[in-house]
């Protein structure tokens, strides 16, 4: 039995037709694959690579072209009945219907996949309890945080005994310590049920955990085979270095892929930088200025990721660009506060979102708002833009309370909403007409704002597309360049990450690093925790009061020097709520 | 002054979007378009209620002169058609029944007799009153083609003549009634549910937010929200208008500035209902469901198919905030009657005042709701 | 796919549309508020019958004939006369929409009319065209019968007797625009509980994208469409029943034909609605556009086009081949029919059979279009 493939798939295509781009786009492009039964295969790949698209043909929604796909022993293109009664399934949009509650959500998925009542409470119950839903099961779905959905929904697909299990991206959103307990579940499954499981991911850390990995690009497949031999791919051109006194991680990481003769990607990493060389280059090559002890280091897969798709002819990652220092920022004084925050306290009825918090924010620092999902970081965020008044303490968001401020004082900021929030049928042009002018910009000016925005984001082919049918990195893209057109004073950012892929990634903080630097200040949110070490402090949040605060080296070091950020977040959080348990 | 120069650029660059999103779906403006000329030209066929064809069955148990003149006469009407002779009264039921004929002319044994010897002569007609509207109007034809036999019997006439004339509609055209009253109900229909889902589209995918952070201040969201809707409902209302004017050839009296001032008025209070409405729903679902609601009482309590008068006094206090009611008011006025804006400006009060309510009200909601 | 799971998973998807109803205002809103709205407004509001038609009156002639003449004003239900001085003021009035009408006979009426040339001026506002010409005919009748009642010499007897209609209203004796008008309200209620809410609540899973995980699922389309249905269908038959207790005890209209034959026909009629809204909401995926599609092609022409307010008789050739044939226009009939006449079985089994055929055809079209795809 586990001999067979759970899946494999012979020369499979799929083409749509985009009207903006006046051609047809291959989704697929003559992918061939197996994957194994009774392990965890991960899909990873840069944003619109197809990935959900091959799930879609996987699970017989979205019928191929051509080609030929047999799952669990059943040919899914003839008759994806036979298939879907075996599987369990978490679409990208999640599938909860929002006005049932979480026991009525997993109830009703139980009970369509047959469960004996019996069987149901008791399942139900233990993966609510995995899921850590368990004091929710009356809430409704919809009144869930972004990453409580997503536990909801994967508690959902399983709520039933399956042969197989097909996630679209299902830890898209969940903080580090869910995205544990989550993958724990998954492995039990497997183990334990001899289930198969295929998911998406755009974390590289969660493939290297799987079985087997599937890379694509473009409708291809770039790689398939074991996580080990994808981080062998980047073995001997990985390396890291520390950052003489005075410079920051993130100087030193811009430094290093301004040098593209000899490094093909660099990410700040624990107080220092990593990097990757070209093929052919050596260590010795490496001269930073500024830097110091330069090392080789073990290849991730992350790096065999990023080596497979900076290959010389692959797309290169998207330049980060510059950006045009703020007029209205120049010649002000860095370090003078601009954000500052007093016992700011916010209550949905009993409940305490956030139970008075204070911290300042200075001028062109770029500021992270870390925590888990609930703790309260979208409250406070949401507080600061003016969208939510504070049921008390204090507020000042340069220099004005934003909820009572006339619309000039809203000229200030820039806000990029954790949903994707252009306008879906519009296209990305019209989007940047339309959120120009709000701003009050028009004409010509507004004209070349508008294209430097396109030029600093590289949104230039997608212009005429509609923003609903963007690629995920591209819609992160379009939605960053909406809110800088004003060139606003401070940029809010609440997880303007989630669910893009590491290319994307790296692009997305190389603008954010030089709008910084051009002073900016930023205020940012994220679930991934390597790229707190591209903010200049960082504050840790969980059930809406502080348990950290200060630079990315201070935080840890106040962990017993933690070797890895997203490590030192585990351990505050588990030992705040350690704490509070007892 | 730029500070209002630069508001009006926020509001048009809001406005600009607003259509953008509306009508870049070719879907959605062949739903924006295609109804409105589909119905205007179906109401205008469809709405009459001046018959002409009565299908009828008729037992002649008396078989004398004068009935058959009377058959003879009704045969020669034409408007009146006879589907059947009838052999007894058993006949009658039948033909009722089947929907065959609208009406049977019975004439008794002595009929005939009750002619000649000068008494009353009874006519039984039995009509069919699933139709009661239609039944009316065919006895209304079979009086006329009595009273018209009388006279030429009389070779004096009638003594007293009724010299009969109508205001505005001379031959009492059904679709001059109803049309002009169209050019208001058509648009409105998708005017409030546009305005609507405007907002609650936003919120729903959570675009609002970010609208609500941009310096637009809630005036001037409400402006370029309630603009759109106004532009595609006067859009909508002309071409029922020239369906009116130049297909129909109902002619138009009064100045079409006039109208312009009308409508607009009467689109801006049906905005400020779908924005409240908008304002108040969870759920694009509930805004079309709650529009609906209210629409359906609103057609009917506006007196365009039947008249307000006869409605209990508690109604038509109600119809008092229906801005249906006063917008088709106004608009069968200036249309048929060529009333000016001053013949007209006291049903303004009523409307304005839907729009003194609803629109403060959206606009408060937009930014103390549920947030 | 045994039977038992085939009963638990349906049993699921039903209950979840239940509770997914009792959260969200808007089904009680369509089956019950809006019935009970409708049966309300039309039933105390909307009424046809032309009565207490204010008339302006100007005499300009002060003799008792005219008076007698006129007599016909006073005292009867249908006229509320106002008399005016003169002309001017009746004209006011009429500008003004206080009265409907003006009768003026002019300072020669008496004399005329012995002379056998008498005329009244009846001025009407034509704008209400229906109500006018009702006016004009109460007006002439009554004018009539006072010549009727006064011959012109005392003889008389070389005169044939005068012909008098006497009418007899079948099925709606008392000539109440109400009972005509409660059938026709039945269908529309049918019609928007039927094919409106349902084609809204289905297109609302096509955007929200729940439909894509329930397609990954043992359940087969027609079992998610049968799960659709049914409490849709238990609302619109809510909103049946009330519109039923309401006609029979608020209104008194009478139900003449067996109450199983109505409900037969209603459930035929859902049934087609239903299918029609499913397969409008499959092929729009699109709340909005799905909502418009439906009230363009089930409500307007249910209002419109099936005899609820105008009779199809009236209609142009091509108007009346589109309504004959449309399933709202079956169901107005079979509902006037059993409500009013009683059963008649060569109608209800035309009717009915119309309808079924509807229902399986647009049941089968909805399977159809519901494949289970996403794209």
């Amino acid at each position: 039995m586990s001999s067979e493939p759970a899946v494999a798939a012979k020369n499979l295509s799929r083409s749509f037709r985009s009207r903006a781009l006046g051609k047809t786009v291959r989704a697929l492009d003559g992918v061939s694959f197996e994957m194994p039964s009774g392990e965890i295969s991960a899909l990873i790949g840069p944003d619109g690579a197809g990935k959900t698209t091959l799930i879609r043909v996987i699970c017989g929604i979205v019928r191929p072209d051509s080609g030929r796909l047999v799952v669990m022993g059943a040919d899914v293109t003839k008759s994806p009945r036979a298939v879907q009664g075996r599987m369990g399934y978490m679409p990208q949009q999640s599938g909860l219907y929002d006005d049932l509650t979480v026991q009525e959500n997993m109830d009703l998925y139980a009970d369509i996949r047959g469960v004996a009542p019996s069987d149901r409470s008791r399942r139900a119950s233990w993966l609510l309890g995995m899921a850590g839903l368990a004091q929710f099961t009356d809430r409704a779905a919809g009144r869930l945080s972004g990453g409580m959905k997503q536990k909801l929904a994967l508690a959902c697909a399983l709520a039933a005994p399956s042969d197989i299990l097909v996630l679209d991206e299902p830890t898209s959103g969940v903080d580090p310590l869910s995205r544990r307990e989550l993958w724990e579940i998954l492995r039990l499954m497997a183990r334990d049920e001899r289930m198969t499981v295929i998911l998406s991911t755009p974390y590289m850390e969660e493939a290297a955990l799987s079985g087997m990995v599937l890379v694509l690009n473009e409708g291809r497949v770039l790689f398939a085979g074991s996580p080990g031999d994808l981080s062998m791919r980047a073995r001997g051109l990985c390396g890291s270095l520390m950052p003489e006194e005075g410079v920051s991680a993130r100087a030193l990481q811009s430094r290093l892929l301004d040098d593209g003769e000899t490094i093909i990607d660099a990410l700040p990493h624990g107080g220092g930088a990593r990097f990757i060389l070209r093929p052919g280059a050596s260590l010795s090559d490496v001269r930073i200025e500024g830097s110091r002890g330069v090392a080789s280091a073990e290849p991730r897969l992350e790096d065999g990721f990023m080596t497979l798709l900076l290959r010389p002819g692959a797309s290169g990652p998207a330049r980060g660009g510059r950006a045009s220092p703020s007029p209205a920022v120049q010649g002000q004084a860095a370090g003078e506060t601009v954000i500052e925050v007093r016992d700011l306290v916010r209550k949905f009825g009993p409940f305490t979102a956030v139970g008075g918090i204070s911290f300042g924010v200075r001028r062109m620092e770029i500021f992270g708002l870390l925590g888990p999902n609930g703790s309260g970081k979208t409250t406070t965020f949401r507080m600061l833009c003016g969208l939510l008044p504070a049921t008390g303490g204090f507020l000042r968001v340069a220099g004005e309370d934003l909820r009572f401020a006339a619309s000039h004082a809203r000229m200030k900021i820039g806000y990029v909403a954790q949903k994707f929030s252009l306008y879906g049928n519009l296209s990305v042009r019209e989007n940047l007409r339309f959120f120009g002018g709000a701003y009050g910009l028009h004409g010509h000016k507004l004209r070349e704002r508008i294209e430097e925005a396109v030029e600093r984001f590289g949104l230039g082919e997608y212009m005429n597309e509609r923003c609903s049918r963007l690629p995920g990195g591209f819609k992160q893209r379009a939605a960053m360049a909406s809110a800088l057109l004003h060139e606003p004073e401070i940029l809010f950012l609440d997880e303007p990450t989630s669910g893009i892929d590491p290319l994307a990634r790296r692009a997305f903080w190389r603008s954010i690093t030089s709008l910084a630097a051009s002073g900016m200040t930023v205020i940012v949110t994220t679930h991934f925790m390597e790229e707190a070490e591209y903010c200049d402090r960082i504050v840790i949040l969980d059930s809406g009061s502080i348990l950290a605060i200060g630079t990315p080296g201070e935080v840890r070091e106040g962990t017993g020097g933690a070797p890895t950020m997203d490590e030192a977040f585990i351990r505050i959080v588990e030992d705040s709520r350690g704490r509070n348990a007892t | 002054m730029s500070g209002v120069l630069l508001s009006m650029r926020r509001v048009m660059s809001l406005f600009i979007k607003e259509l953008l999103a509306t009508l870049k779906d070719p879907a959605n403006r062949v739903i924006l378009i295609a109804p409105v000329i589909l119905q205007s030209a179906l109401f205008g066929y469809a709405a009459t209620l001046n018959l002409d064809d009565v299908p009828y069955a008729v037992l002649d148990q008396s078989a004398g002169r004068t009935s058959a003149n009377i058959r003879a006469r009704l045969d020669g009407s034409g408007v009146f058609r006879l589907t059947e002779v009838l052999g007894g009264t058993s006949g009658i039921a039948d033909s009722i029944d089947s929907g065959s004929a609208l009406l049977v002319v019975h004439f008794g044994p002595d009929f005939e007799d009750a002619v000649s010897s000068g008494r009353d002569a009874p006519i039984q007609v039995i009509t069919d009153g699933r139709n009661s509207m239609t039944a009316g109007i065919a006895l209304g034809y079979l009086g006329r083609v009595l009273s018209g036999m009388a006279e030429d019997r009389n070779s004096v006439g009638r003594r007293i003549k009724l010299e009969v004339r109508a205001w505005y509609n001379p031959d009492l055209i059904t679709r001059w009634n109803f049309m002009p009253s169209m050019i208001a109900t058509l648009s409105m229909i998708q005017v409030l549910i546009l305005a609507g889902l405007s907002v609650a589209r936003e919120r729903e995918q959570g675009t609002f937010d970010q609208l609500l952070v941009t310096p637009l201040s809630p005036l001037e969201i409400l402006v370029g929200k309630a603009l759109p809707p106004m532009l595609i409902g006067m859009a909508q209302s002309s071409i029922v208008l020239a369906v009116c004017a130049l297909w129909f050839r109902i002619p138009m009296s009064g100045s079409l500035s006039t109208l312009c001032a009308v409508l607009g008025i009467f689109m801006l209070s049906c905005v400020g209902m779908g924005l409240s409405i908008s304002a108040v729903s969870e759920s694009m679902q509930q805004v079309m469901v709650y529009s609906f609601v209210l629409i359906m009482p609103m057609v009917l309590l506006s007196g365009i198919t039947t008249p307000l008068r006869n409605m209990p006094e508690a109604l038509q206090i109600l119809t008092y905030a229906n801005p249906l009611r006063f917008g088709v008011e106004c608009v069968r006025r200036v249309y048929l009657e060529g009333a000016g804006i001053s013949d007209v400006a006291a049903n303004f009060i009523p409307m304005a005042a839907v729009v003194a309510i609803t629109m403060p009200l959206a606009a408060w909601l937009f930014r103390n709701r549920g947030a | 796919m045994s039977l038992p799971g085939f009963g638990r998973r349906m049993r699921a998807l039903v209950r979840k549309e239940f509770i997914q109803m009792s959260r969200d205002n808007s089904s009680i809103l369509i089956g019950a508020v809006l019935p009970l709205l409708l049966i309300l407004v039309i039933g105390s509001g909307v009424s046809l019958d032309v009565n207490d038609i204010p008339v302006a009156v100007v005499m300009e002639d002060s003799s008792p004939t005219l008076r007698d003449v006129l007599s016909f004003l006073e005292g009867s239900s249908q006229f509320s006369p106002v008399y005016t001085a003169s002309m001017r003021d009746a004209e006011a009035l009429m500008q003004d929409r206080e009265v409907d009408a003006i009768l003026r006979a002019r300072s020669d009426f008496t004399p005329n009319l012995y002379r056998g040339r008498a005329s009244i001026q009846l001025i009407l506002y034509g704008v209400d065209s229906g109500r006018a010409a009702v006016i004009q005919g109460y007006a002439d009748e009554a004018l009539a019968m006072w010549e009727e009642r006064h011959p012109v010499d005392a003889e008389g007897s070389g005169q044939p007797g005068g012909i008098v209609i006497v009418n007899r209203m079948w099925f709606n004796e008392a000539n109440s625009s109400r009972w005509y008008f409660i059938p026709g309200l039945i269908v529309l209620i049918m019609t928007i509980a039927g094919v409106f809410l349902t084609s809204l609540i289905m297109a609302r899973e096509w955007e929200r994208g729940t439909l894509e995980a329930l397609f990954v699922s043992p359940l087969g389309p027609g079992e998610i469409l049968a799960a659709k249905i049914v409490p849709y269908f238990c609302v619109a038959m809510t909103g049946f029943l009330l519109c039923l207790l309401a006609s029979k005890f608020l209104y008194r209209v009478p139900l003449r034909g067996s109450l199983w034959l109505v409900v037969s026909g209603t459930v035929l009629y859902l049934l087609a609605a239903s299918g029609m809204g499913l397969m409008i909401s499959s092929a729009t995926r699109n709340q909005f556009l799905a909502s418009q599609v439906a009230l363009l092609t089930s409500f307007l022409p249910a209002l419109v086009l099936s005899g609820f307010i105008f009779d199809l008789r009236s209609m142009p050739g091509f108007i009346r081949g589109i309504g004959s044939v449309l399933p709202s226009t079956f169901y107005m009939d079979l509902l006037k029919t059993l409500f009013l006449a009683g059963d008649n079985r060569r109608i209800a089994a035309k009717d009915c059979a119309a309808l079924a055929a509807y229902a399986a055809g647009f049941m089968l079209l909805a399977l159809a279009s519901t494949r289970k795809r996403v794209a």
